[in-house]
């Protein structure tokens, strides 16, 4: 008989153990996912699944009132913007050609002949930013295809934001200039740089 | 009365002490070694996805991470792109493969693709992206070399522990801002110079070790 009891203790040990430790585990779960919603997160909440809801259309957060047709629709008096909003300077030309490599490259390559990775791989061929329409088009021209598509080429208005597109756009022109340039048009101090390049 | 216990049992009572004590600790270790394992944290288990998305892939094509994770800079959340970027290329390229299916099918229905989240931070803990780029975290410190993952895995635990290494010596892993995107950069052999340079110059203050307060990760 006392064996008996022995072998119960044992048992009822094991299983307050095993108890114990599974509550742990639940608490500590429950720790770590909380019902509070993260980004991106599901919901059952609402209909479509999703924790994270649109603004109400027509809701305009604050500094984000789009004001200045210029700067935001490329526009001036509804024809295409031939001037920058804002003043081009060294930093947002660096901007530019970061951005620039990001989200352009892959299809209008480093250079803007349109040969980029994605291209080579079978997407539509761009124009070339040389090619003299493109040259010759405004910029609220470039501003508005990055803001709302051209042909096969998706918008990316969700991608860039507004001040970057012009820092692209002010980058592009720098890769047009740089193809019509001639050494002369350099600054004395940066010629040797480029000769060494050569 | 005949004896109850045969004089042999003075053994079994010394080695089930033994036994029992062993079998305790060893229990412990083993328990420890089981939270430690890649089992439980996940590390280097590649994790299945709806759609079998290659970050190796990708990246070898020279796209950026920011092409897709575009608020990694600026926000929290580094932004798991939505179905519209895979539809930039994928519109036309690969636009017939089985394999797509399920994008081409969430861009017809508005409904969301639903991905294995594989860095699940606990969600006691505040974590924003952008303060770690700035401070010259690189992508690799925590997610390790994605741009060579077909199936991305866990590389680090991303338990206390190993955030605090950093927190607590951050110029052991601080590299200038223009390396944070490079996914094979190697630190440099005087790291810890270098660091405790950048560390001034990035402006991080670990003054009063204030960078192991609590509230700094849990709020």
């Amino acid at each position: 008989m006392a064996h008996f009891t022995k072998q119960t203790l044992a048992l009822a040990a094991i299983g307050a153990t095993v108890l114990l430790a599974g509550t742990g585990c639940e608490l500590r779960q429950a720790m770590y996912d909380q019902p509070k919603l993260r980004p991106m997160k599901a919901s059952e909440f609402f209909e479509d699944g999703k924790a994270s809801r649109l603004p109400v259309e027509g809701t305009v957060a604050r500094g984000h009132l789009q004001d200045d047709p210029h700067l935001f629709d490329g526009r001036i008096d509804g024809q295409f913007a031939d001037s920058f909003p804002f003043e081009i300077t060294d930093e947002v030309m660096k901007r530019g050609q970061q951005r620039y490599n990001i989200f352009c490259a892959p299809c209008h390559d480093a250079a803007g002949t349109g040969n980029g990775m994605i291209v080579r791989r079978g997407f539509k061929q761009p124009t070339s930013f040389h090619d003299q329409r493109l040259v010759d088009s405004p910029e609220g021209y470039y501003y508005n295809v990055i803001r709302n598509g051209f042909g096969v080429m998706m918008d990316y208005s969700a991608q860039i934001p507004v001040k970057d597109r012009w820092a692209i756009i002010a980058y592009i022109r720098a890769l047009q200039y740089g193809q019509r340039a001639s050494l002369a048009d350099v600054p004395e101090q940066f010629r040797a740089d480029l000769e060494a390049v050569r | 009365m005949a004896q109850v216990f045969h004089p042999a049992a003075n053994i079994i009572a010394r080695l089930s002490i033994v036994v029992g004590l062993g079998g305790l600790v060893g229990t412990l270790v083993l328990f420890d070694a089981l939270q430690k394992s890649d089992y439980v944290t996940e590390v280097n288990m590649p994790r299945e996805q709806i759609v079998p998305f290659s970050h190796k892939h990708h990246a070898a094509l020279g796209l950026d991470c920011r092409y897709c994770h575009t608020s990694v800079e600026d926000g929290a959340f580094a932004g798991i792109p939505p179905t519209k970027t895979c539809m930039n290329c994928h519109s036309l390229i690969w636009n017939e493969a089985p394999i797509l299916e399920p994008v081409r099918e969430s861009w017809r229905t508005g409904t969301s693709l639903e991905w294995n989240r594989v860095h699940d931070l606990p969600e006691f803990v505040y974590f924003d992206h952008s303060v770690h780029l700035n401070a010259g975290i690189g992508c690799t410190d925590c997610h390790g070399r994605v741009d060579e993952m077909p199936l991305v895995w866990k590389e680090k635990t991303l338990y206390m522990t190993f955030c605090l290494e950093c927190h607590r010596q951050p110029e052991k892993f601080v590299r200038p801002r223009d390396q944070v995107f490079n996914m094979a950069y190697e630190k440099p052999a005087n790291q810890l110079e270098v660091g405790a340079e950048l560390v001034r110059v990035h402006n991080i203050n670990t003054s009063n070790h204030r960078l192991l307060d609590c509230y700094k990760c849990h709020r």
